[in-house]
Parts: C-alpha cells; structure tokens; sequence
C-alpha cells in the first residue's frame, strides 16, 4: 500500500464517522483536529476501525501518530506492510 | 444451576453460546445505544429486557387502535444540521446515524408562564435569542445576570465523568436575583430532568439548560418509535442479541466481580462485562453474593444483596418524587381549537415553584402542558388527531399499594383536576370539559412506571445522586442510563455510548 492509499484509507475511514465533515479539502500536513470537528470519541474510533476493518492496532502510546494524513501515512504505511498490504 | 430454555428468537442456545462478551440489562435508549457501538466493534452482545416491547421509559403502546408515546413530550438537545460539537451530533457519529433516520422536526414555539393565570410569561425556541429577549422584556433588571448565567453554563464542561457536585440554586444565584426568574428558569429544566427536589447539581442544570434552551425540542411525526426503530436496525445488523421478555433477576457476585446473570426463565448466563441501565439501587438490589465461593469475605456477605445494597446506599437512593401524566386525544388539532401554536408550557400558579415529591398524590399547581401536534411537520403533515398531555409532580408512595378500584377512582378523580389546573394557562375554549370533546384519554401513574420499567418508586430521573463514572462495587459490572447522569433521550443514548466506550472498548483491545 502506497502512502497515499493508506491516506485513502483514513479519510474512508473519517467519512464513516463523521459523515457531516467536508473532506474534499484536507490539508496533509495539517493537524486533522484543526481542520476538522473531531473530538476525542471520534479519535477513538478512527483507531477501532482502522482494527476492525483492516486489524491494524495502534496502542495508546501513538495516537498522536495519527494526528495529520502525512503521519497518519508514516506510522500506518509500514503496519500495512507488515500485513502483507 | 444453569437451566437451558428456548429464548425469544426460537433458537435454543447451548451452554458454549451462554457467555456472552458484554451483557446488557434493559433495552431502553441507553441500552441500546451501548449495544450497538460494542456490537459494532465485534463484541458479543447480549440485551436483556423484561418487557415485551424496547424503549424503557421512552417507549409506546397501543391502545384501542391508537398508537400513543410512553412519556415523549419532545426529543430535547436538538440542533439544525451543520452544528457541530452537541450531544446530539456526537450521538449521530457514534452510532452512525444519519440525521435524517430520525426525522426530526422542530418545535413551533415554547413558553413558561407563572401567575395565578400566567400573568408572567417567557416564550422560548429553538433559537436563544428569543429566550433573551424575553428575559429583557419581562426582567430588564435582570438581563446583564442572565447573560452572565448563559456564559457560566456555557462554559460548563457536562462530559466530565468526575465533575464535584455543586448547587444549581447557589450559582443561579450569583447572576439573578429575581426569585421570580429564577423560578421560571428552574421549572422547564427541572420537569425535564432532575431527580432531587428544591435543588439540583450545577451539572445537571447545565446539561438540561442547554438541552433546553441552547439546543431546543424536536419530534418526529410518528413519536418516538421511529427512533426505536432505527436503534433496533443498527444493533441488529451489527449483529446484537435480544432477549426480550426475559429479564435478569439476579446478579451473581463471586470475588467482587459479576460472575453470572440469573434470568426470570431461570437460566443462568455469563458475561465477562455487565452493563446494567436498571438504575443505581435497582441494580444493586439485584447483587446476589454466592456463598461457598474461596475468598469470599465470610458470613456477612453471604446474605443475598442485602450488605452491598446497604453499602452501596449513600450512593444509590431512589428517587423521591415521580409524575402523572394525562393523555387526552381530541378530533380537532390544537391550533384550531383556538390553543394556539404552543409546542410546550410550563406553568406555576403559586409564588414559588415547588418541585419534588408532594404531600398529596398530585401537585396541581405546576405542570407542563405538550401538544405533540405542534412540531414544524413537513409538508402540511401532522398527527390525524389532536393530542394533549398534562404533567403533574406525584407522590408515588401515595399511588402504590392502593386497591384498584381505588387507584381507578382517584386517576379519575385526580384527571379532572389536572385538566382544570392547567387550562389556567391555555386560551379558553368556552364551556365544558376536555373530556366531552375527547375520543380518547389515558394516563400514567408513578405505579404505571415502576411496572413496566422497574423504576423504584416509579421515578422517571432515577436516583437524585448521580454516578457519572458508571461504576459500581463490582469490577465489571457498569452502570449506564438514568442513574449515571446524563438526561433526556439524547443524554439517555450518550449514557450508554460513553460507558461501553470507558469501560469496555477503550479497556479491552482484544
């Protein structure tokens, strides 16, 4: 999976859950809290369907990992791959 | 022990299939809400529910051909689309409803009116600004301390899960002193919401307040099953179990921990979490320690729920005060009646509003008035028929263990007074009763609710202290719903989101 697939897959994701959002302009490198209506609920379940709907976990201890589409694609990419994606 | 019965789906489960990741004790909002976002993120769920029908205390019925709503006056914490940040947008992405599958629709215009005859009033809707402007018409005096009252419940951080309890009156008081206004203020948010008389905690004043009158009343037009309708779609496609008509008796305790579930069919089932919406002290009523267990503290605790019950007390009393409520459907709709296009009214005819449990069986003074028919339906739509519902503050001592034909006589008794009470507050309609323009009343009393929904002292808010954490003396069992301190049906199914989230899906990622 290339990185911007795996950006794909975030904002797939982020559509899902916060369906009222516009995302046809998100800014990679900009943090997605400052871009975006997404509390801290909404984290979390960015974090269970990146698990339910492609078994990547990621722990506590990294979520600021996911804080912009560019380190969300960073941190994920190499999980992807690790996954044979 | 464990006795295996057919359960309501018809399918007769073994005993492998009796464990179950997360069991839930109710199918009311709260309930329901928590089983779909575990549901939904794998776990296996199972609701348990005595009734036959879901929706505790926001549920309906049908009675003689009509279709009526348990206790839905309006769906509160509504917001236009595009608001973000609110209860009720939270709610939607949880759950991931899209807002149209509840169909919501706004409320024409609301109002409290205090007076012997409603000589005071404050209309009030969905937009703030008229609210203020009727508190600088009405209480000029007051206007700079209600602006500074907004700003205080603005600011106000209602999700915190461990938020020290202070006095609503104490803080109202800082910013109005017209104990007039004050009353008015606290009327709607207390019929709406609180479980203690006389005062409430700054919290649950805030949440309502902005439930009330940041956000506002909403409906659909076919009541509160259509909500039902959508939760029960999302739960069972996310693969939830129900069993209905089949509550749980007991809860088994074995080392501090929920060890099993003991079911009305005499089943016993086990969950490695319980999340009960029963309220506080009807949950801990059920707790049952098994004696013979190792590690059990000895005789004391052997008792059947009787020293947990008592431990658990300081934090679990039931709520003192419950509600009446008449229902009268007319052929006409309101408006062309001559009522007008008031969605709710909240009245008070005595110098002060007393709320909290009365020395009679009903308080007449105050009450709220709802017209279901008075919601900005689309397209010229509306309810086939006029709707009224009164609501009175009850005693519900007063009301249980009365013989029936007692009971009947004084619903009777006490339906006439209610009437004549609040048609203080509505534009007259010439001479005679409701009840001969009526095609059909109903009416609930604190012992209608505590027989369908087990409510002690049939309290519709739960117990008056609040345990916003969830949890209770034992390790995995949690608390969600009424008693854990968020309010209204939106409140209700954020209970539910916020306990499975903390303590099931934020703890476990397995």
């Amino acid at each position: 999976m290339t990185k911007d697939e795996c950006k794909q897959v975030v904002i797939n994701i982020i559509a899902d859950i916060a369906p009222d959002e516009d995302l046809s302009s998100l800014k990679p490198d900009l943090r997605l809290r400052d871009q975006l209506e997404l509390d801290s609920m909404d984290f979390l379940d960015i974090v269970m369907e990146l698990r339910k709907q492609h078994g990547i976990e990621v722990p506590e201890a990294d979520y600021p990992q996911l804080a912009s589409l560019d380190s969300c694609a960073e941190y994920l990419t190499p999980k992807f791959a690790a996954l044979g994606k | 022990m464990s006795a295996v019965a057919a359960d309501e789906g018809g399918n007769a489960p073994n005993q492998e299939q009796q464990h179950y990741d997360v069991a839930i004790i109710g199918a009311g909002m709260s309930g329901l809400a928590a089983g779909i976002r575990l549901a939904h993120f794998g776990k296996r769920v199972c609701l348990f529910e005595r009734h036959n029908a879901i929706g505790g205390l926001n549920s309906f019925y049908s009675l003689g051909g009509r279709k009526y709503d348990v206790g839905l006056h309006a769906v509160t914490n509504f917001v236009r689309p595009g608001v973000k940040g609110t209860p009720l947008t939270k709610l939607l992405r949880q759950l991931r409803i899209d807002r149209e599958e509840f169909a919501l629709c706004e409320q024409r215009q609301s109002r409290v009116s205090f007076g012997p005859s409603g000589e005071h009033t404050l209309k009030f809707s969905n937009d703030l600004a008229l609210l203020e402007s009727e508190v600088a018409r009405e209480f000029p005096a007051q206007i700079d301390g209600f602006r500074a009252l907004v700003a205080a419940v603005r600011r106000y951080d209602d999700v915190s899960l461990d938020a020290p309890q202070v006095s609503a009156r104490e803080i109202v008081g800082r910013h109005i002193t017209d104990p007039l206004l004050t009353d008015m203020l606290f009327c709607p948010v207390m019929y709406y919401g609180s479980a203690s008389a006389g005062d409430m905690d700054f919290g649950q004043f805030a949440i309502m307040f902005k439930a009330l009158f940041f956000e506002g009343f909403a409906r659909p037009l076919d009541g509160v099953r259509v909500i039902l309708r959508v939760l029960l779609g999302k739960y069972r496609a996310a693969g939830g179990q129900r069993r209905m008509k089949c509550g749980v008796r007991k809860i088994i305790c074995r080392g501090g921990r929920a060890a099993a579930l003991l079911l009305d069919s005499g089943e016993e089932v086990t969950a490695t979490h319980v999340l009960s919406s029963a309220g506080a002290p009807e949950t801990f009523a059920m707790i049952e320690n098994e004696a013979g267990g190792e590690g059990e503290r000895g005789g004391a605790d052997r008792r059947p729920g009787q020293a947990l019950a008592a431990s658990a007390t300081p934090l679990a009393r039931a709520g003192g005060h419950s509600f009446v409520e008449t229902i009268t459907v007319l052929e006409e709709q309101p408006d062309e009646l001559g009522w007008g296009e008031d969605t709710i009214v909240f009245f008070n005819d005595s110098e002060r509003f007393h709320y909290g449990c009365p020395e009679a069986q009903v308080d007449v003074r105050s009450g709220v008035i709802c017209f279901p028919n008075n919601f900005a339906y689309p397209d010229g739509q509306n309810l086939s028929e006029g709707f009224v519902r009164l609501t009175c503050l009850a005693n519900p001592q007063r009301w249980f263990g009365l013989p029936e034909e007692r009971y009947r006589a004084d619903k009777q008794r006490w339906f006439t007074e209610i009437e004549k009470s609040a048609r203080r507050f509505l534009p007259p309609l010439g001479a005679g009763s409701l009840a001969e323009r009526a095609v059909a009343t109903d009416m609930f009393t604190p012992r209608t609710i505590h027989k369908y929904t087990g409510h002690a002292n049939g309290a519709i808010y739960g117990s008056p202290e609040k345990i916003r954490s969830g949890r209770t003396p034992l390790a995995n069992l949690y608390l969600c719903g009424t008693d854990q301190g968020f309010l209204g049906i939106i409140g209700a199914m954020l209970s539910g989101i916020s306990m499975a989230n903390f303590h099931i899906l934020q703890g476990s990622r397995s």
